[in-house]
């Protein structure tokens, strides 16, 4: 029986049956020549669904630490969810990529602004994202809403700014931005439904 | 899907056409492996290329890209001619007996009612015959020669094997041998499962190519039934659920049509959407659309939405025109947008003829993009060489850029293409300064009404008094949304029949949209959710994963939508006196006093088989409708056009009359028409796909996938690729009339030249994934090359059938 220091004491204390099995005569090897553990063994794992195509695979998402208040975790592994009724544990090469998906150098990490004419990007704050933003929308839409149409009828639309809402965003994250874009009078919003 | 994956496992004949799941789908397609192993079933491909699920196929026929509606006609005309239909059902759940209009007709390729300068119908002669008691008169014989089922057979007995050889390039014993496969499944106790994605929809006829199949599936008796249905193998893991939200210009959440120019008020609002029985003792169940409507204004406007102020019907924009992709970068393109937005979506990659976009993107005073990566679009305006040849001092959109968390780092639900909601739970921190795609809504929205509430502005009512009553208002949790999205009574929701009885409490959570009222009782933000989170908790997450019917239907996993129905028209798996076709496969029977069995019933749980209540519960026939009435741009009955950019002269089906080359009624737009290149100059077809490795263009910026698929390539024949001199391995250079791109090609034998209506055509192979963003080797967005015109119904662009040339690089 191969176990480390850890794992013996771990086992020792667990109570009688752990006692029983040292007094059976098994010891733990030296830890000198301790072996690696095995690491989603003590990691989090959070069951989550890969964003790629419409089989919705569940995964399982092993992260280090224990989600406790300080601890900053770190995804290390992702696989098929095996209960899932779907996909029973399997993956594609797209979804067999996740972490790095996930981990790609080319995520986005601060606001930028590429001021107009310019040639590179600018860190901004996202309280000065959100204000210009606001700002432009804001003027946009009091300058272009149509509130009746040339036969005098009402109609309270904004035409003149478009939005394209994420489908690889939540039903609630998709619910909201559709909530707010229709009482802002927005007509022209898509999705990849149609692309 | 009106099943769903795992159901696949239970078909005798698993059809793909106009999708590639083993490549696009993998982990859903072993279903289709499954049903191959345990039940013998047939697996029969049809599609441009022998792709890898053609490699696992029984039988593979080939057909040139762009033709599914004169493959497809060819199957209804083989079914009719050689009496290979389930007779009882298509005269019982189809509007096979329906009486069509005198006035309706079809001549050299045009219905009834065109206008050659609209490019559009008027569809008034495309209705049934109505009796003097207010129903669509039927003919129970199906003899009438003006019969649904009469008309039908005549329009398809042009479609000979010959003519479809002719036109598909398909080999005649090959076309055939296919009708067999699909015919065997006529038998009431056989049912074929059609699987299909973007290799239908992406064509300016691709909701016929879908009608098509529909028809075939109905003469077939193969809906509700287990093995059965239509499979529309989806894009992205959320883009059912975001539809369902309806996250686009048409339609409201749960898909009610969103107010037009049209509509003067609530009242003919309500009446022009909320259609009457059409045959006796249908439930018609859309009567109900005052409910669902006035319970979303309600969700949005609560106490400012009241009786008096029509539940605050003027807060909602009227659609004025056009609403679409395409449509609103033409807007773009011609100057007449300001501000646009970007959420997860890459449009400069994604949206066909990447320079008219581009161009579009430039004349935007500002752009928003949100997303956890670094995309193309955003960049749109940065040099990359001769990837992305652009001036940026030309360029004076202002553009932001906002980092968003991704799927992992946010709790909440996804939609799968078998409509099943799921719930995932988060697992870390996004990267740096992310935030939650809602929490950037939010605080948008909030800085908007602060705006508005103190400098006033055009129209502030529907922003000042949107509902928003979210425990952290800048950042509202998925909990309270999917609460919201569910509905809860507002009043005591009452018992109609015993007004002394509640039914729901007010405040509670609501069981389902059989509780929604239209006196203002009840909110609901989408009534075809509700039920995800009644009073007992969230269903969403329910991982009760046991199928005691073998079925595959795990009814205690997540929660389908609707009412958690895992079959849709289910109804329609039993006879009409209630008895199932297949008693081994058993969706729905009746007991002797209600419809039960492996599913929840798509139907009235009491209504009898004598009271003759039709499974197609939706539509106000009762029935299926193999005439489509008016609700098709193009006819209601597919008719084959030619691509709009064609090998061909004219359409082979139509050579005298040029208006029925193409799409009659599909939209083009000034300069786009122009923009179209011929054969003379591109004389090679052309098709785009995706490739197992990758997702659009997201895992480009995936390490493993971009090890994995490295670079762009092209895919040509070895017949195509000896008469240019391009060896495999070597870079050609593949150009359309609206741009080029440069790749590595691939020679191979998976693609063969076709003969077509007397000439050699043949395809060049487009994988779509690369771009100038991300871990691959930076090349070409493959859209440059695509043409600006979409589906005539939905606007879904031609990728899949345009015209290139190649030459060396």
């Amino acid at each position: 029986m191969n176990m480390n220091r850890r794992q013996f004491f771990k086992v020792c204390s667990a109570g009688l049956s752990g006692s029983s099995i040292a007094l059976m005569g098994f010891s733990p090897t030296a830890a000198q020549a301790e072996v690696r553990t095995f690491k989603l063994a003590r990691a989090t794992e959070t069951r989550n669904i890969c964003p790629y195509c419409s089989v919705s695979c569940g995964v399982l998402i092993y992260s280090t630490g224990d989600k406790s208040k300080n601890s900053q975790g770190e995804i290390i592994h992702i696989e098929g969810d095996p209960d899932n009724p779907v996909n029973r544990g399997t993956l594609c090469p797209k979804g067999a990529g996740l972490r790095d998906m996930i981990q790609s150098a080319n995520r986005l990490k601060w606001p930028e602004v590429r001021e107009a004419g310019a040639s590179e990007w600018k860190r901004i704050s996202w309280n000065e994202a959100f204000d210009r933003i606001a700002k432009h929308m804001k003027a946009d839409r009091d300058a272009n809403f149509v509130a009746q149409n040339a036969d005098g009828l009402t109609v309270n639309r904004w035409p003149s700014t478009g939005f394209l809402v994420s489908s690889a965003s939540q039903n609630e994250a998709g619910y909201l931005t559709v909530k707010a874009l229709r009482a802002l009078g927005i007509t022209g919003l898509d999705t990849q439904a149609r692309i | 899907m009106t099943n769903h994956w795992v159901d696949i496992k239970n078909a005798d004949v698993v059809f793909v056409m106009g999708g590639n799941p083993a490549e696009a789908h993998p982990c859903g397609f072993k279903w289709a492996i499954e049903a191959k192993k345990n039940r013998k079933a047939k697996l029969v491909v049809v599609d441009p290329r022998f792709n890898r699920t053609a490699s696992v196929a029984d039988y593979y026929a080939p057909l040139r890209s762009g033709t599914d509606i004169a493959f497809l006609g060819g199957v209804i005309n083989y079914l009719l001619s050689n009496d290979k239909i389930h007779h009882e059902y298509v005269k019982a759940y189809t509007n096979a007996p329906f009486l069509i209009d005198g006035g309706f007709g079809f001549e050299d390729g045009i219905f009834t009612g065109y206008n050659e300068e609209k490019r559009s119908y008027d569809k008034s002669t495309w209705k049934y015959q109505m009796g003097d008691d207010g129903f669509a008169k039927v003919d129970e014989t199906l003899q009438d020669p003006r019969c649904a089922f009469q008309l039908m057979k005549a329009h398809y007995s042009r479609y000979t094997p010959e003519v479809v050889s002719q036109v598909c390039g398909t080999p005649k014993d090959a076309f055939l041998k296919v009708c067999e496969y699909i015919a065997s499944t006529a038998a009431p106790d056989k049912t074929m499962t059609s699987l299909y994605a973007l290799g239908w929809t992406e064509h300016s006829v691709g909701s016929q190519n879908i009608r098509c199949m529909a028809i075939i599936q109905q003469l077939l008796g193969n809906m509700g039934q287990a093995g059965g249905g239509i499979g529309a193998l989806r894009g992205h893991a959320n883009v059912q659920g975001i539809t369902d939200m309806c996250a686009y210009a048409q339609n409201l959440p749960g898909y009610l049509k969103a107010p037009t120019d049209a509509d003067k008020d609530r009242a003919s609002y309500l009446a022009a959407r909320t259609p009457k029985a059409l045959r006796p003792n249908q439930m018609n169940f859309v009567q109900n659309f005052p409910k669902w409507f006035t319970s979303l204004c309600k969700a949005w406007w609560g106490d400012a939405a009241t009786a008096e102020n029509d539940f605050a019907f003027d807060y909602l924009p009227k659609l004025g025109g056009a609403s679409d992709t395409l449509s609103i970068f033409n807007a773009m393109y011609e100057g007449k947008i300001n501000g646009f937005f970007c959420q997860g979506f890459n449009p400069l990659a994604s949206v066909p003829n990447k320079r008219k976009v581009g161009d579009g993107l430039a004349k935007l005073k500002y752009l928003v993009i949100i997303d956890p990566l670094a995309t193309d679009t955003s960049e749109f305006w940065k040099p990359h060489g001769e990837f992305n040849d652009v001036d940026p001092a030309k360029i004076q959109t202002e553009v932001f850029r906002l980092p968003t968390s991704l799927f992992a780092e946010t709790s909440g639900t996804f939609t799968n293409s078998g409509r099943v909601i799921q719930w995932r739970w988060k697992a870390a921190e996004a990267p740096g300064d992310s935030k939650d795609d809602t929490e950037i809504i939010a605080n948008l929205f909030l800085r908007l009404k602060a705006m508005y509430a103190k400098d006033g502005g055009a129209f502030a009512d529907p922003i000042l008094k949107l509902t928003w009553a979210y425990n952290q208002p800048y950042k509202p949790s998925s909990e309270e949304l999917l609460r919201e999205i569910n509905g809860k009574a507002i009043k005591d929701v009452l018992d109609p029949k015993d007004p002394t009885k509640v039914l729901v409490k007010a405040g509670e959570q609501l069981p389902s949209f059989g509780f929604l009222r239209d006196d203002g009782s009840t909110a609901c933000g989408n009534w075809i959710y509700s039920g995800v989170w009644p009073q007992a908790g969230n269903l969403s997450a329910r991982r009760d994963n046991s199928d005691p019917s073998g079925l595959g239907q795990t009814l205690n996993w997540g929660f389908a939508w609707p009412v958690n129905r895992r079959i849709l028209y289910n109804r329609a798996s039993a006879d009409p006196s209630g008895k199932p076709w297949d008693a081994k496969r058993t969706v729905m029977k009746w007991t002797g006093a209600a419809w039960a069995g492996n599913d929840v019933p798509d139907m009235r749980p009491n209504a009898a088989p004598e009271e003759m209540v039709m499974p197609f519960i939706m539509n106000p026939e009762g029935v299926a409708r193999l005439f489509a009435r008016d609700m098709m741009a193009e006819g209601p009955f597919p008719e084959h056009y030619e691509p709009f950019e064609s090998p061909l002269d004219n359409n082979p089906m139509h050579p005298k009359n040029p208006k029925a080359k193409s799409n009659p009624a599909a939209r083009v737009y000034k300069g786009d028409m122009e923009a179209f290149g011929t054969a003379k100059d591109f004389p090679y077809v052309a098709t785009t796909y995706r490739l197992t490795e990758h997702f659009h263009y997201w895992t480009k910026q995936s390490r493993i996938n971009a090890i994995m698929q490295p670079e762009q390539f092209v895919e040509i024949g070895e017949e195509l690729a000896k008469e240019k001199g391009i060896a495999n391995g070597e870079k050609i250079k593949i150009r359309s009339n609206r741009g080029f791109i440069k790749a590595v090609a691939v020679v191979t034998k998976r693609i063969k030249a076709l003969d077509v209506d007397g000439k050699k055509v043949h395809t060049v192979g487009i994988p779509i994934h690369f771009g100038f963003k991300g871990a691959t080797k930076p090349g070409f967005l493959a859209n440059t090359l695509t043409p600006f015109v979409g589906d005539a119904n939905v606007q879904t662009p031609e990728f899949k059938a345009f015209l290139v040339n190649i030459e060396k690089a």
